[in-house]
């Protein structure tokens, strides 16, 4: 023991062979935080920069835009001027207002998606793995089968029959991305389960929520972190391409997939335009996985 | 070889059995059609009778078990039932069967789909093992970072990127695949070639990071560390001790990324206008026209069971373990 | 290849001569980003056709060392200073192509793990002629006779076509035999052995040593011997050298050192185990299982076990890997239901299922783990862990509760300083400390440990026992102690019971078991643990093979 006591009787242990115990380290969680992003690779630096502004344009998109979101401000199509930055769109809309909207419309509806599908695969996945037997073995069937269909395609059938509304939007792809958080946090989970603790908790009688919410989550919560960050990168990707097919988000909301399908036709004549919101897109997404990459690199202790 | 034919037949039954259950989930989502479809395809101008009759076409009269039983047995046989988009001139207008819209555009997404993988399996593969094998090299960490990005980005923008540079600012290839069933083969490729691109691009960069990880994976195996203490050279350790136990996990990177393909098909397919049957899909979801999406569907589906139960397939005859049993 | 031993020494040199010499090598790994060293300056010396053993616990450096002998480190390690001199080259100064020239003819590795070292997709025979016929050494027909040689020398079964099998289809013992042979295959001047024996059981281990002992003996091969087993290490090696933390405690040969080691630490792990209990035999009968049967699926694994656990005293339940003797713990707390056969408490019987026990059984029976690591919830802090079974089963709360905490530290020899640690900031030993006060904090009767010493270094073990021990004069508290570890069960038993298979060979009072004559299974499983003492091997199998000629039944390892 490194820092016993005088009045205890010394034990062999104590007195010459004190083990190497790690010294308690006193920084506090934001230093360590600080810390750790600036010894960050530049990749995530920029990555998390890139995030942020994304978040402030989403936050105050009222406030940053020059025009509103569904205003006819100009003729169709109007090119690249001091008046409309990136000209206007199909029906006269000023562009440049339409892609700070759409990082509040598009991002926000991405991001509410995942939490639903985190909120419904994670808790499931939990509890499969800590209720074992046929509670698991049915979850994981039903997930098997589900999984079977590819996301893109189940969604298109499902929004075929129930049609398009963002409400259907969100819960259709929602449910179908748990099955792979259920996969995710079910595997993670599994590893925790097997630990001796959780054993030791269930011999003291805790019940399902003490060792779900106390003795598991706070385990696998980095890798949950970090998968968080792909799901919303792969929701994103997927609600994008659903609008852009014109199938996700409905007009006339701000959104990136469908103004990228929507002036399509510019590309025709060697105007760039519509690559602006497919490139938020990119962008976007290439930031939240250099953060995550590094963020995996981290907590996983693995140097490949 | 016993244990291996037997471990083949059970994969074989649980992927027949998957089939099923996934045929079985398509039909049922037209049980959760609204009310008021009929008149949503009709139109609003539809007659109680016209509306009773599109009822009696697509079967509602009947219990969901029969019709599902006549579907599957349709199916099975090739029919897929008639497309919606003609029902709406019944009477007067001519069915179209779905196999009729289908079998073309089938042929043409396979064509595309082929091309991709031809030029994007061996380059993945190859540039993935050699980012593993010289893991933490420059080069390695190029090629991390860039594949990283093309993962993140959407397929329509790396469609538009190569259409707008390929075939707008120098105009080389078609900025639309059109192509009809009479194009001839060499021309038929040139069409395709941005679209092909566009695929091969995607898919390259996630299946190459697949194939480093696989291989990372290996190459840590204590096998690994003991033939090269037996001090062989670098080379017999990848092709004797590295390659054999390669196939499973190298089987199931090249599956997923197919898998991964039929996906992609279907964005990239709409930004070329391509016929294929992805954007068939598309257009039949957005006109509602569920026996096609659903046999679009199920095409779909059966091409990712299948995909994968080779894989399985594949890592099962190569596994040691079975080829000699105890 | 020098087969049948009669060349002394290799090529170019003469028994006794220095073949390896290691000058202040120092090693550095990374980890997280940061460079710790793990070989702090070591100087080694190894002359032809000596076996050095090398000596330390986890942590120690030890393996590491034994790879860089070979100039071969592992992904993430560095050599950062030193030199390796071999055979007159120094491997740190030579490129990886000459390396391999040296690798697998003159120097070869053995493994800890045989099992994930073979390549799975080749036969075993052909792993073996790999070395040769790729160095040039043999021919293929010429690698096939001298592998059946060695397969046979290894007292391997049916050495003719057993190198036919593949890896998968030959038990672990025979593995690590198997893989001794293929180190072999080139008559090299030099072997690495890296805790060959570790992960098998003692009456397998017995046939290995045995084996390795012969070979290197008989084909006068100089040989690094690594392991955490000083007694193992005594059988094999001339000449011993201790590390701790990476550097060398002290340095002798065999005999000397295990009769007179100088540094207290080596002392600390040459010491006998200093603690004996006197048995006692217990009145009040506080546990009782009576005629179990249980199975995971249709795999049986206890039949008819019958144990008797007396208040305040300790059972102790010996047996090797797959004897049930864990799985015996499971089915009395619970996690388990058996076939048949019932769990009384107290005389009154328990329910099967933990789910339906009430909380006060629940308290009056804990439980420690083998591995501390894993026995605490790495995200919860000390003060947290101890307070939830105090408010738990007792409703302690604010002061009260936390008056008691510092207590329970007390009394298991901690201070209130360790209050804000969270698991990872505690050592193996206090981590194990803290899953006793954890189990004290219900106040229970019985407590079930499961080998709660292996995972621990020696001294540190002694310790642990010390306070079991302690605890239980103040507490009375009865002991379920689950161990495959005989010195251990010496120490603190008062009854014993031997497991076999699944089931209960023999059990009874301390002395009764641990004196003849025994059931042959006692029999075996006690004489096949090591002892410190140079010539135990030898004279073991010299004993065993007596018996075997006087017509006696000697019961021999499952492995053979």
């Amino acid at each position: 023991m490194t820092d016993a006591p005088d009045s205890k009787p010394v034990q062999p242990e104590d007195a010459l062979l004190a083990e190497a115990a790690p010294a308690p380290r006193q920084r506090s969680r934001w230093e360590t935080a600080w810390r750790e992003l600036r010894r960050a690779p530049l990749s995530a630096q920029i990555g998390l920069i890139v995030i942020v502004c994304y978040i402030i344009l989403g936050v105050f998109a009222p406030v940053i835009a020059p025009y509103p979101e569904n205003e006819l401000v100009g003729s169709q199509y109007e090119p690249w001027s001091d008046e409309f930055v990136f000209g206007t769109d199909q029906l006269g809309r000023d562009m440049l207002s339409r892609l700070i909207f759409g990082a509040r419309n598009t991002i926000g509806i991405a991001f509410v998606t995942t939490i639903l599908a985190f909120a419904i695969g994670g808790s499931l996945g939990l509890l499969a793995s800590i209720l074992g037997g046929w509670a698991d073995q049915a979850l994981g069937r039903a997930v098997d089968v589900l999984m079977a269909i590819p996301l893109l395609i189940f969604a298109l059938v499902l929004l075929s029959i129930v049609g398009t509304s963002l409400i259907n939007l969100i819960v259709i792809i929602a449910v179908l991305d748990s099955t792979r958080v259920f996969r995710l946090s079910r595997a993670v989970s599994m590893n925790v389960v097997v630990m001796d603790f959780v054993e030791a908790a269930r011999l003291q009688g805790e019940g399902l929520g003490w060792i779900m919410t106390r003795e598991i989550l706070p385990n696998i919560m980095p890798p949950l972190v970090a998968e968080f960050g792909l799901r919303f990168c792969f929701v994103f990707l997927t609600i994008s391409a659903l609008s852009f097919l014109g199938l996700g988000i409905q007009p006339p909301a701000a959104d990136w997939g469908s103004m990228v399908r929507e002036n399509a036709t510019l590309i025709n004549y060697g105007d760039i335009t519509p690559l602006l919101p497919a490139g938020a897109i990119a962008l976007l997404t290439v930031a939240v996985n250099f953060v995550v990459d590094w963020f995996l690199h981290k907590t996983s202790g693995l140097k490949e | 070889m016993n244990a291996v034919l037997r471990t083949v037949l059970q994969r074989l039954g649980l992927g027949v059995l998957t089939l099923f259950v996934v045929s079985i989930i398509i039909f049922s989502t037209i049980e959760m059609l609204p009310g008021d479809f009929a008149k949503a395809i009709l139109g609003q101008s539809a007659t109680p009778e016209t509306v009773a009759a599109f009822q009696r076409e697509i079967g509602l009269d009947r219990s969901a078990p029969v019709r599902y039983l006549e579907w599957i047995g349709g199916v099975l046989q090739g029919d897929f039932g008639n497309s919606f988009a003609s029902a709406g001139a019944l009477g007067g207008g001519q069915e179209r069967s779905v196999l009729s819209l289908v079998a073309p555009r089938l042929a043409n997404t396979l064509f595309l789909a082929a091309m991709a993988a031809i030029i994007a399996v061996p380059l993945a593969l190859a540039l993935g093992m050699l980012a593993a094998l010289y893991r933490n090299s420059v080069f390695d960490r190029i090629v991390n970072l860039t594949t990283l990005t093309s993962i993140s980005v959407p397929e329509f923008f790396v469609a538009y990127i190569l259409m707008l540079f390929l075939a707008v600012k120098f105009p080389i290839f078609y900025s639309l695949a059109s192509v009809s069933a009479d194009t001839p083969f060499m021309e038929r490729v040139v069409r395709c070639a941005l679209p092909a691109m566009t695929l091969v691009l995607v898919i390259v960069a996630h299946m190459m990071r697949m194939t480093r990880a696989a291989i990372i994976n290996l190459l840590a195996s204590p096998y690994i560390e003991m033939s090269r203490l037996k001090g062989l050279s670098p080379s017999r350790i990848i092709y004797h001790h590295a390659l054999p136990n390669a196939w499973a996990p190298i089987a199931n990177v090249i599956a997923l990324n197919l898998a991964y393909l039929i996906v992609g098909v279907v964005v990239v397919e709409v930004v070329f206008v391509y016929p294929g049957i992805g954007q068939l899909m598309v257009d039949a979801v957005s006109r509602r026209d569920i026996p096609v999406v659903q046999a679009c569907a199920l095409i779909f589906a059966i091409a990712y069971i299948l995909l994968n139960l080779l894989a399985d397939i594949a890592s099962i005859v190569t596994n040691p373990r079975l080829l000699h049993p105890r | 290849m020098n087969q049948d031993g009669q060349e002394t020494g290799g090529r170019s040199g003469r028994r006794g001569d220095a073949l390896l010499e290691v000058r202040g090598l120092r090693i550095e790994g990374e980890s997280d980003e940061v460079r710790i060293q793990i070989v702090k300056g070591i100087d080694l010396t190894l002359n032809r056709g000596e076996v050095l053993g090398l000596i330390g616990e986890s942590g120690a450096g030890k393996s590491t060392l034994g790879l860089a002998t070979m100039g071969f480190t592992r992904a993430g390690c560095f050599i950062t200073a030193g030199s390796v001199v071999f055979d007159g080259v120094d491997l740190l100064k030579i490129s990886d192509a000459e390396k391999r020239n040296i690798w697998g003819v003159h120097a070869a590795y053995v493994a800890q793990s045989a099992a994930a070292s073979f390549n799975p997709a080749h036969r075993l025979i052909d792993q073996y002629s790999e070395t040769p016929l790729v160095h040039g050494v043999t021919g293929e027909s010429e690698a096939k006779s001298t592998a059946i040689d060695l397969y046979r020398r290894l007292r391997l079964p049916d050495p003719e076509h057993i190198g036919e099998r593949y890896p998968h289809q030959v038990s672990g013992g025979q593995l690590q035999r198997a893989m001794t042979a293929m180190a072999m295959a080139c008559g090299p001047d030099f072997i690495v052995f890296d805790e060959p024996t570790t992960a098998l059981d003692v009456t397998t281990q017995i046939e290995v040593l045995a084996s390795i002992k012969q070979i290197v003996r008989d084909l006068n091969t100089a040989a690094i011997y690594i392991s955490h087993d000083l007694a193992v290490v005594a059988q094999m090696a001339d000449r011993v050298m201790v590390l701790r933390y990476g550097e060398l405690v002290e340095e002798g040969a065999t005999g000397e050192m295990l009769a007179n080691p100088q540094h207290p630490y080596t002392k600390s792990l040459w010491a006998v185990r200093s603690l004996h209990k006197e048995e006692e035999p217990g009145e009040e009968v506080l546990l009782e299982v009576r005629s179990v049967d249980a199975a995971y699926g249709v795999a049986k694994v206890l039949q008819d076990v019958s144990v008797k656990v007396p208040r305040g005293r300790t059972v102790a339940v010996v047996g090797e890997s797959g004897s049930g003797k864990s799985t015996l713990a499971r089915v009395i707390t619970g996690l388990l239901p058996p076939l048949t056969g019932e769990v009384s408490y107290e005389g009154k019987p328990l329910p099967a299922d933990l789910k339906s026990r009430p909380k006060d059984l629940l308290r009056r029976m804990q439980m420690i783990y083998q591995m501390p690591d894993t026995a605490l919830n790495p995200r919860r802090r000390v003060r947290d862990i101890l307070s939830r079974p105090l408010q738990f089963f007792h409703g302690l709360t604010g002061a009260a509760r936390a008056s008691r905490v510092k207590e329970l530290l007390e009394m298991i020899e901690l201070d209130e300083s360790f209050l804000e640690r969270l698991p990872s900031e505690l050592s193996g030993g206090q981590k194990q400390r803290i899953c006793i006060a954890r189990a004290l904090a219900a106040e229970p009767d019985l407590i079930i440990c499961d080998e709660v010493t292996s995972a621990l270094d020696q001294i540190v073990a002694e310790g642990i026992l010390k306070l079991l021990l302690r605890l239980q004069d103040e507490l009375s508290i009865s002991y379920l102690y689950i161990t495959h570890d005989i010195a251990t069960v010496r120490a603190i038993a008062d009854t014993i019971v031997v497991m076999y298979q699944g089931e209960i060979v023999q059990q009874g009072l301390k002395h009764e078991v641990l004196t003849p004559p025994h059931h042959p299974y006692t029999d075996l499983l006690l004489s096949s643990v090591p002892e410190m003492d140079t010539s135990w091997l030898d004279s073991l199998l010299a004993e065993r093979a007596a018996r075997k000629a006087r017509g006696e039944t000697v019961l021999e390892s499952a492995d053979q």
